[in-house]
């Protein structure tokens, strides 16, 4: 069954196109990531699913009553603006105490309730974020590289909590990482974006793609490099996309 | 007697019902970043001023009209590429620099130059205190409606987007409440002197507060000591009232910040 269905999806910013007939779909329980350079419309991507971008053209299909939870890339609390953990749960639906401490169990922050959004450190920040996605009980969980700013132990531990997560609910989960490890070892299936769908498929299909090649380098550009450098170098592609600004940064 | 006491009661109604008012909006001011934004709507209304008297309108409607027209021009031009304080400096200069001189054509009105400007408290009527307690209970209705949405807004646009609000929606909200508060507080404190009723309460009950109820809460009980307080000052020293309420605001600004620095350690 599947939640979400893009066709032919374009988002232009101001004037410029940033998506270009993108199609897409996620299915139940399944775990996407969508890799891609900086700019190639990763985040868009996200927002456009999430309601926040409207398309250009093109259609998007949400399952009925889909409930999505959004972990979003980052999101800054002024200090000027007093607001505890469990307060922040409750916006902009009051939620019960039982179902607060549920998510906030879930998602590994269970002693954070009472805690200033202001004071906490980056890790436990994106555990509140994820429990605030978890309170809708969501089918879809939409992360945007929600480990920016961790550390890599954090940054690990987090996307354990996310596995976790997963097998408690057997919600689907779509999420942008620019940790190429972490996507090889954890994803059902990857997506490359750079402004349209270079390639698309298991870890290794893509990995092994040579449009994900000339995006991400075989050498010392990725981690990638430690889990697939048995893969033969070729860097000649014989897509038609346009790759050249990241060919000419390897 | 008797007219002494009316005055000074209509006069501490008209404070306390800006304060309340004033106080939940000046929060989203102070979270929002918006300060400058409030001062330029403040200032383009004696614009407002000068247009109402030359049609004879109300003052309150020629001030709410082109407090709306200042802060849709304003939302218009920060998304052209200027920077936001540099839209809002040319603005809210050049309106109350036109407004001025708006206001020199009209026969007659130069005397009540000041009275704009500082606000005259104490000649406020019955008919004063219904438009300003209408217009604060209009504003505290309209935020008490859109809180939760406008709190989620403030947040962050996409967590608001996530959760079905549209944050131009919520932000239009805050603009018309703006636009309120500000009609209403020209008779109380002046032109000059609206933003600080915005901003120092809500700055003033930072410190104190934990959830962003409790600072709105505060914001406004600080908000009415100022405005009650401010009166009986002016009164007793013979002093401007509108200044004389925003320094006593001031100073419990000042008051909070050093007993906060005092009495809690520096990491909280």
């Amino acid at each position: 069954m599947s939640l979400v269905t893009l066709q032919n999806l374009s988002v232009r910013h101001s004037g410029n196109p940033v998506l270009t007939d993108v199609n897409f779909s996620i299915t139940k329980g399944e775990i996407v990531t969508v890799v891609g350079p900086n700019g190639s419309g990763k985040s868009t991507l996200l927002r456009s699913i999430i309601g926040a971008l409207q398309p250009s053209s093109g259609q998007i299909n949400r399952a009925p009553d889909l409930r999505i939870g959004y972990v979003p890339q980052k999101l800054h609390i002024d200090a000027t603006l007093p607001l505890t953990v469990r307060r922040f749960l409750s916006l902009p639906k009051r939620v019960s105490n039982s179902v607060a401490k549920t998510a906030l169990d879930r998602a590994g922050a269970a002693n954070l309730a009472d805690r200033q959004m202001s004071r906490l450190s980056g890790g436990q920040f994106q555990r509140v974020l994820l429990a605030r996605a978890l309170l809708c009980d969501p089918q879809l969980l939409i992360l945007d590289e929600a480990t920016q700013g961790l550390d890599q132990p954090g940054s690990a531990s987090f996307y354990q909590q996310i596995e976790t997560v997963r097998q408690q609910l057997g919600c689907a989960v779509l999420m942008v990482s620019h940790e190429l490890h972490v996507v090889m070892a954890a994803s059902d299936r990857v997506i490359c974006l750079n402004g349209h769908v270079c390639c698309e498929g298991e870890p290794e299909q893509v990995a092994s793609a040579p449009e994900y090649r000339a995006l991400f380098g075989t050498g010392t550009h990725g981690a990638l490099a430690l889990y697939r450098h048995e893969h033969n170098h070729s860097h000649d592609s014989d897509c038609d996309h346009d790759h050249h600004n990241h060919e000419a940064a390897e | 007697m008797i007219l002494f006491d009316s005055f000074l009661i209509y006069a501490a109604l008209a404070g306390l019902g800006v304060a309340i008012a004033a106080a939940p909006l000046g929060c989203f001011v102070v979270w929002r970043r918006m300060a400058y934004f409030g001062d330029a709507t403040a200032h383009a209304s004696i614009l407002g001023v000068a247009l109402a008297l030359s049609f004879e309108m109300s003052i309150f409607a020629g001030v709410l009209i082109v407090s709306l027209l200042m802060a849709a021009t304003v939302s218009t031009l920060s998304n052209r590429g200027y920077a936001m304080d540099t839209v809002l400096g040319v603005l809210a200069h050049s309106a109350l620099a036109f407004g001025l001189v708006a206001v020199s054509f009209l026969q007659g009105v130069r005397i009540d130059l000041m009275a704009y400007l500082f606000g005259e408290i104490l000649a406020v009527g019955p008919m004063d205190l219904t438009v300003i307690w209408g217009g604060a209970l209009l504003v505290l209705g309209l935020l008490w409606w859109r809180w939760s949405a406008l709190l989620t807004a403030t947040l962050n646009p996409d967590l608001a987007y996530a959760a079905g609000i549209d944050p131009r929606r919520e932000q239009l909200v805050l603009t018309l409440a703006l636009a309120l508060v500000v009609a209403v507080a020209i008779k109380v404190v002046g032109v000059l002197l609206i933003a600080a009723m915005l901003i120092i309460p809500a700055a003033t009950a930072r410190p104190f507060a934990s959830t962003p109820e409790r600072m709105a809460l505060m914001a406004a009980f600080i908000g009415s000591i100022s405005a009650f307080g401010g009166l009986q000052l002016a009164f007793t020293f013979d002093t401007p009232t509108g200044p004389t309420i925003v320094c006593l605001a001031a100073i419990l600004f000042a008051v909070s910040n050093v007993a906060n620095l005092l009495f809690r350690s520096p990491s909280t």
